[in-house]
């Protein structure tokens, strides 16, 4: 490595990364998306998606994207396929760009849809093909919308959870979030290449039926990343349990909190790769 | 060119809406039913080229991965096989469809121009036999509401999109110059303005004077502003009262203003510093940190929630969060509160009141309601409360409450002269006609026919977007008022705004969703998710871009003036031309009769027993008591992340919480607490008791989520019956009385309230009014959340006690619900011995001597000691006689169970904690009852030493929370 390299490397380290929440109508979790990236130590900004579709700003500005939860357009067709939509017809370049680049994505709750129905998740295109949709998120099996806490087993080699070992315990609130792939080989391939990155699953680990899978999901899956590792979406709420008054059983726990560490491993990559 | 477009899921893929529905109609007592398939469908009208049609199936409205299309065609139509039933339900025509917006957006995504239309509809195949009568019944009790919508035959191609007429505007005056007292009356019924003939005849004498007829905008603005929903008439109004044989007696009194007199009086003499705008604006404020200021407000939404239970819920939680946004210069809501009264949901069908929907529907199409809105809106729903009574059955009760928390510097209003009157959000459509004054009328078999202009449907992601751009707009300081449009739409945001200074409409400029409104529909519509702003000029660009940055209309449609005139125009044609201090002040004064005679009610014959375990386990099971885990689970109560104490808590985080505690801002750890009291039951016997218990419940969840009295400020919500009607009126009276004594007590100062009349339901002549119900909530501030204190049991080993006397005093109990009775032992409020209770175990939580407090309520303290152990998943064994009680005539095992005394807690402390806390509490009631084990036996022993509960945690739990979990 070169001098040169590794001061730029040291520069940029002690610069904030900078967090585009990209919000439009019916984006509801942002500000507090927001919030558990600053405490990671990002520089976050809440972003409408008309600001990126106009030009008048750019995805360059930023090292991650955060797509938060809510009703973007009141789930109305289908949950996140309208903001999908408009990413794979408005933004596709730019998005395409910023994974080459090395950047990183999250997609929470309304934003995993988003990914999944944009084709960004689990991307199996790679980057030159046209976005398809390979996986969906569709109605509970209970057909309602649920909040609960689930156990979440962590897996699979993203980038978000690197290091995270133990069973985790996060919300859920959603009315469409069960897990669904076209056929077997696609599941198949998830898990070959390590893209599974949480299963709900019984506070020992152990994957189990309804309500610690609370709505239905394939394999169990809460969420998965795309082959690159850096493109992450997820149904339960890491933003919502990033202190510990936050947790429902509160007395006698250590300060720490489940959700806090996906946070921060997506900081700090970016500060050791930027 | 229609198309139209069915979307269903691929086989293999579960179909959860029809499942749900298949459930539904075994629910029903039909069990012919083996499958229901459902189909979404889309009708797309425009100039569309086949291959836009495809890509705008394949790209928009399908999801490859689970769901097939097809467009429909003659050949492609689905032909229902025998004992097959195809029921396709669409939205009436003028119902605002909101998935529409949504579509057009995607559709101009794919870079097709939008199609004239867009309408959506479902489709339901039912395979079983049915009579006809049956599928009737299904269609009716189920899938669809015949106000908003109806079946079109699903055989046609064509969709069912149909134009409205357009308007020509001709003016409309009604002849009051030369009507009588009988036509007045007649002018009144006719057009729905639930106006007396002695407010007719001011009307009228107005008039006279200006020697010409009003025009029927002119009238319909009066009689809003005078409507019981806008102007409070009872409780402003003149009562004369008398009483006989109450406790404590008021006496024979002559009201001026009840609100004045009792509950406004109580916040004018205990003076708080902290309470920062009160029965003024939009909601109640108070102070929370240096920079912040919170505001809370809870509204009433139960006549169309009677008739449309999804709609109307749904815009009553819309119309709460507008309150909050449009207190101050706007505040940010972060949570809400929903607390409902229905009739039992097993209630046979041929109980239900004619011309009412059946309990069950209406429950789950108000919880639907609520939960659609809030969790759109991206607000936790934190607390709440739902109770059941038969007479709720042709007149629920929905109340839904906003917090809202806004900076320091923008918690006041002031429009000026020329300022230029703008309205923001949604537009104008033909909904909502009439709310205001029909709010102010009896229920009757016929409402849902003769008022269904009243029932609308919200739209939250319409207010979601008004919300995010209105605090921008504020944050840069570019309007000097806001206010939203509810009840009475721009008749009443703007005659509100102009009130000391007038303005100048111009109807023709408000943004309509279609042709054909008149002036004088949009002037009253209650279209959702509108905001009025006023405006200096020179910030009206600006403004305008702000909101059109995220595709919000905002329109200017007139200017503020200083003529103290309300003139609108339509078309250059003058069509109101009033005067404010007429339509402000010109209400004749009210007086009405109101007559309190204390009722004696049966005492219960309940058999003598020894063991107690079957009640408890039944009163496990009561509706009011039972887990409400189906509803609560369906709202997001974590959004914002700022929820500490939760709704549901417990080890396996399904026990019931007492208060909610919310930290709303990131870097602080300052937290809100929010409760509510609720009890129709005690007012059945003395509506005084009532509303002291309410209040004594609100404050000790207070108290048991480890707050204290310091700060708390509370709300009334009285929902009653017709106050014309002096037997009503003089319950009333006396809550508000009950009011005034317990919050002096308790030094708690009310905020804000609200009132709402005329619950009653008619069936032909035959009036039946809701029990008086008031609900009290409470917001109280803490300082440190990382103190609070939740309910479930905590350790084996930990000791229990109970703090408050229980006295003999088992009338309104829900012991006596078992057994059919009421009875007369109301719980009474020993002021001062509560509220030294209160503070002591405040003082002791703050100081973390307590693991765990439970609030003593409905079921007495036998359901609160179960409830804290089946949450904690530990065993308990307690030793009644140990209690602290006041019983001249006698203590019972009977009472020390099950006797809903107020001012009581449970609580658990640590061993080592147990002498600190007992010093804490000297010269409070209290007796150390029992303990925490690690077995999952309850048991609880008798006075005599005998065994009188004897049970297991899981059967007990079971029991609570078997009844809803539907």
């Amino acid at each position: 490595m070169s001098l040169a390299k590794s001061l730029r490397q040291l520069r940029n380290f002690m610069r904030n990364p900078k967090v585009c929440v990209l919000r439009s109508a019916g984006t509801n979790c942002d500000q507090e998306t927001a919030a558990a990236f600053k405490m990671a130590g990002a520089q976050p900004e809440l972003l409408h998606i008309n600001s990126l579709v106009s030009l008048a700003r750019s995805l360059d500005d930023f090292h991650i994207l955060a797509l938060p939860g809510g009703f973007s357009h009141g789930d109305d067709v289908a949950s996140g396929k309208i903001f999908a939509n408009e990413l794979r017809f408005k933004l596709v370049d730019s998005l395409r760009k910023f994974i080459a680049d090395g950047k990183l994505i999250i997609g929470i709750c309304n934003g995993f849809q988003i990914l999944v129905k944009s084709g960004l998740l689990p991307g199996f295109g790679g980057s030159n093909q046209e976005l398809k949709q390979e996986v969906s998120l569709i109605l509970n099996d209970s057909a309602k919308f649920e909040s609960r806490w689930v156990y979440l087993k962590p897996a699979g080699n993203c980038v978000w959870t690197r290091g995270l070992k133990k069973i985790i315990y996060l919300p859920v609130a959603h009315g469409e979030g069960k897990f669904v792939a076209a056929d077997k080989r696609i599941l198949n391939r998830l898990k070959q290449n390590k893209q599974i990155v949480f299963q709900y699953s019984d506070s020992a680990g152990n994957l189990s039926g309804y309500p610690d899978n609370p709505n239905g999901s394939m394999e169990s899956i809460a969420g998965i990343c795309d082959e690159t590792g850096r493109v992450f979406g997820l149904m339960p709420h890491p933003e919502r349990h990033i202190y510990a008054a936050q947790h429902p059983r509160k007395e006698g726990r250590s300060k720490e909190a489940d959700g806090f560490q996906i946070f921060k491993n997506g900081v700090n990559f970016i500060k050791k790769n930027f | 060119m229609q198309y139209k477009i069915e979307v269903v899921d691929k086989p293999g893929i579960f179909d959860a809406v029809g499942q749900g529905v298949s459930r539904d109609i075994a629910d029903l007592g039909i069990n012919s039913v083996k499958e229901v398939k459902f189909i979404q469908v889309y009708i797309l009208e425009g100039d569309l080229a086949e291959g836009q049609v495809t890509s705008i199936c394949q790209e928009l409205l399908t999801d490859k991965v689970a769901q097939d299309y097809k467009i429909l065609s003659e050949d492609s139509k689905y032909r229902a096989k025998p004992n097959q039933y195809i029921v396709e339900v669409a939205y009436n025509p003028g119902v605002m469809d909101p998935v529409e917006a949504s579509v057009l957006k995607g559709i101009q995504d794919l870079g097709i121009p939008a199609p004239d239309a867009v309408r959506t509809a479902k489709k339901y195949i039912i395979s079983g036999k049915l009579s006809s009568a049956q599928l009737k019944t299904i269609s009716e009790k189920l899938l669809y509401n015949k106000l908003i919508q109806h079946v079109v035959n699903p055989h046609t191609l064509d969709g069912d999109i149909k134009h409205l007429p357009g308007y020509n505007f001709a003016l409309v005056t009604v002849d009051l110059l030369r009507a009588g007292d009988k036509r007045l009356m007649e002018i009144s019924k006719k057009g729905q303005l639930f106006l007396n003939l002695n407010e007719m005849r001011q009307i009228r004498g107005y008039f006279r004077k200006l020697k010409r007829n009003p025009t029927d905008c002119e009238l319909e603005t009066i009689a809003q502003t005078w409507s019981e929903h806008c102007y409070h008439k009872t409780f402003r109004g003149n009562i004369t009262y008398k009483e006989s044989k109450a406790t404590p007696a008021l006496g024979n009194i002559a009201i001026k203003n009840l609100l004045k007199s009792t509950i406004m009086k109580v916040t004018r003499e205990l003076d708080k510093s902290w309470c920062v705008s009160v029965f003024k604006d939009n909601s109640g404020v108070i102070r929370f940190d240096q920079k912040n200021n919170i505001c809370f407000k809870v509204e009433t939404h139960n006549h169309p929630s009677a008739l449309e239970p999804f709609g109307g819920a749904n815009t009553g939680i819309g119309g709460v969060i507008r309150d909050a946004m449009g207190t101050g210069l706007g505040a940010k809501p972060i949570l809400n509160s929903d607390i409902f009264c229905f009739a039992p949901p097993d209630m046979a069908f041929n109980k239900v009141p004619t011309g009412a929907l059946h309990p069950k529907r209406v429950m789950k199409g108000v919880v639907s309601g609520v939960r659609d809105y809030g969790n759109k809106m991206g607000i936790p729903t934190v607390n709440g409360a739902i109770l059941f009574h038969e007479n709720f059955a042709g007149n629920p009760l929905v109340y839904c409450g906003t917090v809202g928390i806004m900076p320091k510097d923008k918690s006041f209003k002031q429009t000026n002269p020329g300022d230029l009157a703008v309205v923001v959000g949604g537009a104008t459509g033909r909904d909502g006609i009439h709310g205001a004054t029909f709010s102010s009328g009896e229920l009757t078999h016929e409402s849902e026919t003769v008022s269904s202009g009243a029932v609308q449907i919200g739209n939250p992601i319409q207010e979601k977007k008004v919300l995010d751009t209105l605090l921008q707009a504020r944050d840069l300081n570019l309007y000097s008022a806001v206010t939203d449009c509810g009840a009475g739409g721009l008749s009443s945001a703007i005659g509100e705004m102009a009130q000391e200074l007038g303005a100048r409409v111009y109807l023709d400029r408000v943004p309509l969703k279609y042709s054909g409104l008149s002036y004088m529909e949009i002037w009253i519509s209650e279209s959702q998710e509108r905001m009025v702003l006023s405006v200096p000029p020179k910030n009206i660009d600006k403004l305008i871009s702000v909101f059109a940055n995220e595709n919000v209309q905002a329109t200017v449609i007139g200017e503020f003036t200083g003529s103290r005139r309300l003139e609108l125009y339509y078309q250059d044609n003058l069509v109101c031309d009033l005067d404010m201090q007429f339509m402000h002040d010109g209400i004749p004064q009210i007086a009405k009769k109101a007559e309190y005679i204390q009722a004696r009610h049966r005492e219960p014959k309940i058999p003598r027993k020894k063991n107690f375990t079957s009640d408890l386990l039944k009163l496990l099971g009561h509706y009011d008591i039972c887990s409400k885990e189906w509803v609560i689970r369906q709202y997001d109560h974590e959004v914002q992340g700022g929820s500490v104490i939760k709704p549901l808590v417990g080890i396996k985080n399904d026990g019931p919480s007492d208060a909610s505690l919310t930290k709303p801002l990131f870097d602080s750890n300052k937290g809100i607490i929010i409760s509510n009291g609720i009890n129709f039951r005690f007012g059945f016997i003395d509506p005084y008791w009532m509303a002291a218990g309410c209040i004594d419940e609100a404050l000790r969840q207070i108290i048991s989520v480890g707050g204290s009295l310091k700060e708390v400020a509370i709300l009334d919500n009285f929902c009653w019956g017709n106050p014309d009607k002096p037997d009503r009126l003089g319950g009333l009276v006396r809550a508000a009385y009950g009011c005034y004594d317990t919050a002096k007590a308790y030094g708690v100062p009310f905020i804000s309230g609200k009132d709402s009349f005329y619950n009653e339901f008619s069936v032909r002549g035959k009036s039946t009014p809701i029990p008086g119900t008031l609900l009290i909530s409470a917001i109280g501030v803490m300082e440190d959340v990382n103190k609070s204190v939740s309910m479930y049991a905590k350790s084996a080993g930990n000791l229990i006690y109970v703090l408050g006397n229980t006295r003999d005093e088992l009338g309104g109990s829900h012991y006596y619900d078992l057994y059919k009775s009421i009875g007369n032992q109301v719980p009474k409020v020993y002021f001062q011995e509560s509220r030294r209770t209160f503070d002591a175990l405040s003082k002791a939580s703050a100081k973390g001597l307590v693991k765990s407090i439970h609030d003593c309520s409905e079921g007495g303290l036998a359901v609160a000691l179960a409830e804290m152990a089946f949450s904690g998943g530990l065993g308990m064994e307690v030793f009644l006689i140990e209690a602290a009680h006041v019983a001249p005539y006698g203590i019972s095992n009977e009472i020390l169970l099950f006797s809903e005394s107020n001012s009581r807690f449970v609580v658990e402390v640590e061993r080592s904690k147990q002498k600190e806390f007992q010093k804490q509490l000297k010269g409070c009631p209290f007796g150390l009852i029992g303990c925490l084990t690690d077995r999952i036996d309850f048991t609880i022993y008798g006075l005599d030493g005998n065994l009188c509960v004897s049970s297991d945690i899981f059967k007990l739990k079971e029991a609570w929370r078997a009844p809803l979990r539907w």
